[in-house]
C-alpha cells in the first residue's frame, strides 16, 4: 500500500469534516477497499474509518420501515430477527453476500456507497424502492445509483442509513461468477406499497430496473408472467466468464427464480 | 522382542507426523525466515508482452529512500551471470536439436511476456523496494505479440527469438508412420477429435519465496527457497548461472506449501537474490504476492491437438494418430521440453492394445509465460485425449462405451506389455479397476437417476475414463537416451544412531506428500524402529548428500526404494555384528523388524542392541568391519511404473444457467502397494479437485495483446470446497514388478483420470444436444451456448 493518515471519527460531522479533502476516503469493512490499495489501485491521502461511529449502527423498525445503520455488517442483517420477520429476502442477499469473512466485516453502508455492478445490495435498495439517509438529505434509490461505481453522493456527503419500506412480498435470486462469486446476474423482486419493482443486478453497468417485468407482474405476479420477457443484452456487460447475451437469458432466469423465492 | 504397537508399517494410516506443527502455525516456509540486516527485493516486471528495450534509467529509483541497489539486466551480464538452463533438449525429426534460445534472469534487449522480469530494486523494506522499482523508468519499444500458438505459426508473425524462426522449438514425432497409415487405410470407422487442453494456472497456496544469503567469512551462499528440489536448483544455479561450486552453494528447502511442478524449476528470482546477496553482503529476500505469482510462475498444460483413431467392425483398435501443439510460452522452462514428448506420447497406448501410434508435436513459443509440468505433466493431456475419442468412437461406432474399453484393453496375462511408444508396462488390471469403479460408482442404477433428476429439470449424465500413466520418474539411461540432461535416480541414508534412533535422510522432498510420516513408516515396517524415533530429513543440500527432489510422483518409487536398499545394507552389516555378538555364524541370522535371531534358537539381539556395540566397538568385529551403523544407497529405477485406474463422475447440469455440478465421484487406482490408505486418499482427493478444476472451472486467458485477462482469483476459478462432491477413493493393488517395494506412486493419478470422466459425463448429460466436441472448462456460458444454440435432438 501507499502510505496514508488514518482517522477514526467518533460522530459524523467529524467524518464529513475530513473527507472535505478530496482525496480522503472513507473506510467501513475494507473488504473492497484494502484489496485496492494492497494492489496499489488507490493512492487516498487519508483513511477514514467509520467505523467507531456509533449512531451509524443498529437496525430497528421505524413503522412500515426498516431501518438499517450505514455500519451495520451483512452478518447483522442475515440474522437480524427483525429483517427476517419483515423483509425476509433481504436477510437473504445479505446471507449470501461473499464468504464468511466478508459477510462479517463488510457494511451495507459501504456497498450501497460503492455500487459495484456486480454487488448484492444495490439490487434490493432499488428493488424494494428504498431512501438512502446521508449526512445531507435523503435521497430516493431511483435518484442514487447513476452508473458504474457512482452514485448521487457528494464527496463530503456520506451514507447514515437505508430505510426500507416493508414489502408485501420480495425474493431474491442470482447467477454467481464462478471465479470472484461476484453477481454475474441477479434479480431482487418485490410487490407492497411501491408498487412493484424488478432491480436487475450484475448484468449492466449499473443496476437497474426492469420495466417490461415490472409491468407483467403488476398485471399477474407469478413466475410465468416474467418467464417469456427478453431482456435485450445491449448495453449488458460482456467478459471472459459471460457474453451480454449470456447475461441477458440470466436475466430472466434470476426474474423467474426471485418471483418464485417470494411466493 | 521389538513391539510395534499400534501398527505403524506398510498399510497402516498412520496420522501425519508434519501435521502437528502445520496445524499450529509452527510451519517454517521460506517467507518466516529473517535475518539480521536483511534487505528486501521487488521485481519490476514488464507490462507488455513484446518490447524491445532501448534503455533503462533507474536514477531515480536508486536515490529513493531506504534503496540500497538497483539492477538490470546489464548489470548482471557484466558480472558474467549466465542464463536460466533448460534441462532437456529435444531434437526435431531431421535429428537436429530444438531451437534453445538464451533465457537472461533479468531482461536483455527485450522483453518476450507481461511479467518478465526486467529489473530489481532492493531496499530496506518490501514497501521501499516496491516504491523504487515504480520509479525505474524503462524506454520500452512495443512490438506487436504472438499470444497464442496459432498467432505465433503464422507466416510474417512477430518473431519472438532470433533463434527460433517461425517461433518453433522443435517439430518432434514417436511412433510409425507408415504402419499407421497403412492400419487407417484398412479401417472400419476412423473417429476424428479435435481437442484442447487448457492453460492452468497453479496457484500453490504459498507463493514463491527465495532468500539470499553470502558469508564473508567462508565464502559460501546460500539460498532458502520454496522448491521442490534444492539439490537440482544448487546444480542449475550453481553451475550454469551464478557459477559458484556446489562446496560454496547450499540450497535449503524448508516447509513448503504445495509444488504441484510449479516449484521444481530453477527460476529467475532465485539468481536474483543469491547473486544480490554476493554483491550487498547483505542477505536478500524475495517473496512473491499472489498477482505476481500468475505472471511468474510456470503455467501448464495448454496443447491443441488433432487425433484420429482406427477401428475394425467390432471396435478394435487398428492405429491413434495425434497431431499436437504443445506451448512452451515465451522462454524454455527448466523441463518443459519433455512434458509433450515423452511424458505425453508415450503414453498414448493408454491401457489399450492399440497396435500403432504415430505421434508429431510442435513446441511454439509464444509472448506468455514460459510453460513446464503441472500435476500429471503431460499425462493427463494424453489420458484427456485418449478417453474423450474412446467415447466419440462409442458414439460412432454405436458400441457400448464401456465395452468398447474392455474390447481394447490390455489383458493381465499379457505383462509385461510393450507399447509401440516406448514403454513397457510391468502389471496392471484394467478390467479389474473398471469393474470394481462401475460398481462402487452404481453404472448399473444410473438410468433411474438420470429420469429422476429430469423431472427436477436437471439434466444428468455418467462418464468415465479408463486410464495409465507413467511415474516413479525415472531410469536415468533411457530418459538420457531421450534428451535429459541430468540422471534421474534418488538418494537414501539411513543412519542408526547409537541408542537406536533413526535419521533418514531422503533427496526426495515433501511440500504436502507426507514423507515425514510415509517414510517414517518404512523404516517402522522394516526395521522396527517406532515412528516417534524415525526423523525424516529433506531438502537441505547441507545435510542430504544428493538428490532429485520430488515430482513426478517418484518419491516413494525411486526414493523410498533407495530408503530399502540402503535399509538392505543396514541389515546385512547388522547381521554381522549381530553373528560376532551371538558367536554364530553370520548364515544363521535372521532379521525380522528390529529383531536379530540366530536360526532356530532363541538367543536374539535387538537393534538398539547391534547400534550400541557398533558406535561402542569393545565386543566388536573391528579387524573385518568398520565401527559405525550408517548405509547411504543410490537407486535408480529400471523401468518408469505405471499406476491406472478409472475414473468415474456424475454431473447435473441446471439447463437454465449452464451450470454444471459433479454429484458423485469415484475412483479406482492402482497404486502398486499402499504404504498409508489416508494419505493415497488424500492424494487422490486433492487431484481430482485439480481435475474438476481443470474440467469445469480454470481458464487461463490472455487477450490477443498478449494481457493476462486471468491475472487474479476474481477472474481465474480456483475450486472451492463448494464445487466438489464427495469423492470415493478406492484402490485395486497390482504390485510394481521392479522395485523393491512395488509400489507405483499415488501423487498425480487423481488429476489424470478426473477431467476426461468429467467432460465425459458432461457429454452425456447433454446428449440430446448432439455434443461431439467440448473443450475444458465447460464453464455455465458455455454449456448455455450448447444448450440454446444446439438442436434438441430427442422427442420432447
Amino acid at each position: 500500500m501507499y502510505d496514508f493518515a488514518y482517522h477514526r471519527p467518533a460522530t459524523v460531522a467529524d467524518a464529513v469534516r475530513l473527507l472535505a479533502d478530496p482525496d480522503a476516503k472513507a473506510i467501513a469493512g475494507g473488504h473492497t477497499l484494502i484489496p485496492a490499495l494492497k494492489h496499489r489501485l488507490n493512492r487516498p491521502s487519508a483513511l477514514v474509518d467509520l467505523s467507531g461511529i456509533a449512531e451509524l449502527k443498529g437496525i430497528r423498525r421505524q413503522g412500515d420501515a426498516i431501518v438499517i445503520g450505514a455500519l451495520t455488517r451483512h452478518v447483522e442483517v442475515a440474522t437480524s430477527a427483525e429483517v427476517k420477520a419483515a423483509i425476509p429476502a433481504l436477510a437473504y442477499l445479505a446471507a449470501h453476500i461473499g464468504d464468511v469473512q466478508v459477510r462479517n466485516r463488510g457494511t451495507i453502508g459501504g456497498s450501497v456507497s460503492n455500487n459495484d455492478p456486480a454487488a448484492d445490495y444495490p439490487a434490493a435498495v432499488l428493488g424494494l424502492g428504498a431512501t438512502v439517509h446521508t449526512s445531507k438529505r435523503r435521497i430516493a434509490a431511483d435518484d442514487f445509483f447513476l452508473g458504474m461505481f457512482t452514485t448521487a453522493l457528494e464527496q463530503d456527503e456520506i451514507l447514515t442509513a437505508v430505510e426500507f419500506p416493508i414489502p408485501e412480498k420480495a425474493g431474491y435470486a442470482k447467477m454467481k461468477n464462478p471465479a470472484s462469486r461476484y453477481v454475474m446476474a441477479g434479480a431482487f423482486v418485490s410487490k407492497g406499497p411501491q408498487g412493484v419493482r424488478v432491480a436487475i443486478n450484475g448484468a449492466g453497468p449499473c443496476v437497474f430496473r426492469q420495466a417490461e417485468m415490472e409491468k407483467a407482474l403488476a398485471a399477474h405476479w407469478s413466475p410465468e408472467a416474467v418467464a417469456g420477457i427478453r431482456q435485450s443484452p445491449e448495453g449488458l456487460n460482456s467478459d471472459i466468464h459471460g457474453s451480454a447475451e449470456y447475461r441477458a437469458h440470466l436475466v430472466t432466469v434470476m426474474a423467474k427464480r426471485a418471483v418464485a423465492a417470494a411466493g | 522382542m521389538n513391539v510395534v504397537a499400534p501398527f505403524e508399517g506398510i498399510g497402516a494410516s498412520v496420522r501425519r507426523k508434519e501435521d502437528f506443527r502445520f496445524l499450529q502455525g509452527r510451519g517454517a516456509y521460506t517467507d518466516d525466515f529473517n535475518r539480521p540486516g536483511q534487505l528486501y527485493a521487488w521485481i519490476l516486471r514488464s507490462p507488455h508482452a513484446h518490447a524491445r528495450i532501448r534503455g533503462i534509467d533507474t536514477a531515480r529509483a536508486a536515490a529513493m529512500p531506504g534503496v540500497v541497489a538497483v539492477f538490470t539486466g546489464a548489470d548482471m551480464a557484466a558480472d558474467n551471470v549466465g542464463g536460466l538452463p533448460c534441462g532437456w533438449q529435444i531434437h526435431n525429426k531431421d535429428g537436429s536439436p530444438m531451437a534453445e534460445p538464451p533465457h537472461p534472469v533479468l531482461a536483455q534487449g527485450k522483453v518476450r511476456h507481461v511479467g518478465d522480469p526486467v529489473a530489481v530494486a532492493i531496499a530496506a523494506t518490501r514497501e521501499q523496494a516496491r516504491d523504487a522499482a515504480e520509479a525505474i523508468a524503462v524506454d520500452y519499444e512495443v512490438l506487436p505479440a504472438a499470444a497464442t500458438m496459432e498467432a505465433a505459426l503464422k507466416p510474417g508473425a512477430p518473431l519472438i527469438h532470433d533463434g527460433a524462426p517461425g517461433n518453433l522449438c522443435y517439430d518432434w514425432h514417436i511412433g510409425d508412420r507408415a504402419a499407421v497409415d497403412a492400419a487407417f487405410a484398412g479401417a472400419k470407422h476412423v473417429v476424428r477429435l479435435d481437442l484442447v487442453n487448457n492453460r492452468l494456472i497453479p496457484n500453490a497456496m504459498e507463493p514463491r519465496a527465495a532468500l539470499g544469503e553470502y558469508d564473508r567469512s567462508t565464502g559460501e551462499y546460500t539460498l532458502t527457497t520454496t522448491s521442490q528440489n534444492p539439490h537440482v536448483i544448487r546444480l542449475l544455479m550453481g553451475a550454469n548461472v551464478l557459477h559458484i561450486p556446489e562446496s560454496k552453494l547450499r540450497v535449503i528447502a524448508p516447509d513448503v506449501g504445495g509444488g504441484f511442478g510449479s516449484k521444481i524449476y530453477h527460476y529467475a528470482e532465485e539468481a536474483i537474490v543469491t547473486w544480490a546477496a554476493g554483491r550487498l553482503g547483505r542477505p536478500v529476500k524475495w517473496t512473491a504476492d499472489r498477482s505476481e505469482s500468475f505472471m511468474s510462475d510456470a503455467h501448464g498444460r495448454d496443447h491443441v491437438s488433432h487425433a484420429e483413431l482406427a477401428l475394425d467392425a467390432e471396435g478394435k483398435i487398428l492405429g491413434l494418430r495425434v497431431s499436437t501443439l504443445a506451448n512452451m510460452g515465451a522462454y524454455l522452462s527448466t523441463f518443459a521440453p519433455c512434458i509433450p514428448t515423452y511424458l505425453y506420447a508415450t503414453l498414448l497406448a493408454g491401457v489399450y492394445t492399440t497396435p500403432v501410434i504415430y505421434c508429431e508435436v510442435k513446441a511454439v513459443f509464444t509472448n506468455t509465460v514460459p510453460v513446464d509440468a503441472y500435476r500429471g505433466a503431460g499425462r493427463p493431456e494424453a489420458t484427456f485425449l485418449l478417453e474423450r475419442l474412446m467415447d466419440v468412437a462409442a458414439a460412432e461406432t454405436g458400441i457400448d462405451r464401456v465395452e468398447l474399453r474392455q474390447r481394447n484393453f490390455i489383458k493381465p496375462d499379457q505383462f509385461p506389455y510393450q507399447t509401440p511408444v516406448a514403454l513397457q508396462y510391468d502389471s496392471g488390471n484394467y478390467h479389474a479397476t473398471l469393474d470394481q469403479a462401475l460398481a462402487a460408482a452404481d453404472w448399473a442404477g444410473f438410468e433411474a437417476r438420470r429420469a429422476e433428476a429430469a423431472k427436477r429439470g436437471r439434466l444428468r449424465g455418467i462418464g468415465l475414463s479408463t486410464y495409465i500413466e507413467a511415474c516413479g520418474i525415472a531410469p536415468s539411461a533411457v530418459v538420457g537416451s531421450l534428451g535429459a540432461r541430468a540422471g534421474l535416480y534418488e538418494v537414501g541414508t539411513i543412519r542408526v544412531h547409537p541408542t537406536g534412533s533413526v535419521t533418514v535422510l531422503t533427496g526426495a522432498h515433501s511440500h504436502g506428500q507426507g514423507h515425514e510420516t510415509t517414510f517414517a513408516q518404512l523404516v517402522a515396517d522394516r526395521l522396527g524402529v517406532p515412528i516417534s524415533q524415525v526423523d525424516v530429513v529433506h531438502g537441505d543440500t547441507a545435510k542430504v548428500p544428493f538428490g532429485m527432489g520430488t515430482y513426478g510422483s517418484r518419491s516413494l518409487a525411486v526414493g523410498g526404494s533407495a530408503m530399502m536398499k540402503a535399509m538392505d545394507k543396514i541389515i546385512a552389516k547388522g547381521k554381522r555384528i549381530a553373528a560376532h555378538l551371538m558367536e554364530a555364524s553370520v548364515d544363521d541370522i535372521e532379521f525380522d523388524r528390529g529383531t536379530f535371531r540366530v536360526a532356530g534358537t532363541d538367543k536374539t539381539k535387538s537393534l538398539v542392541d547391534i547400534s550400541v556395540a557398533a558406535y561402542v566397538p569393545h565386543n566388536y568385529p573391528i579387524e573385518e568391519l568398520e565401527p559405525g551403523l550408517e548405509e547411504t544407497a543410490f537407486y535408480d529405477p529400471k523401468n518408469f511404473t505405471y499406476p491406472a485406474g478409472c475414473h468415474i463422475a456424475e454431473v447435473e447440469i441446471d439447463p437454465e444457467t449452464g451450470k454444471v455440478a459433479v454429484v458423485n465421484f469415484t475412483a479406482v487406482d492402482d497404486v502398486g502397494r499402499v504404504i498409508n490408505p489416508m494419505i493415497v486418499e488424500g492424494q487422490v482427493q486433492g487431484g481430482v479437485a485439480q481435475g474438476i478444476g481443470q474440467a469445469l472451472l480454470e481458464a487461463c486467458v490472455y487477450d490477443a495483446g498478449g494481457q493476462l485477462l486471468s491475472g487474479s482469483m476474481m477472474d481465474y476459478c480456483m475450486p472451492r470446497a463448494d464445487d466438489l462432491p464427495p469423492v470415493g477413493v478406492a484402490t485395486h493393488t497390482t504390485l510394481c514388478t521392479h522395485n523393491p517395494l512395488g509400489v507405483k506412486g499415488c501423487g498425480e493419478v487423481g488429476a489424470i483420470g478426473s477431467p476426461p470422466a468429467v467432460i465425459n459425463a458432461v457429454v452425456d448429460a447433454l446428449r440430446d444436444y448432439g455434443v461431439r466436441s467440448l473443450d475444458m472448462p465447460a464453464t455455465p456460458a458455455k454449456i448455455w451456448q450448447i444448450i440454446n444454440g444446439g438442436r434438441r435432438m430427442a422427442a420432447e
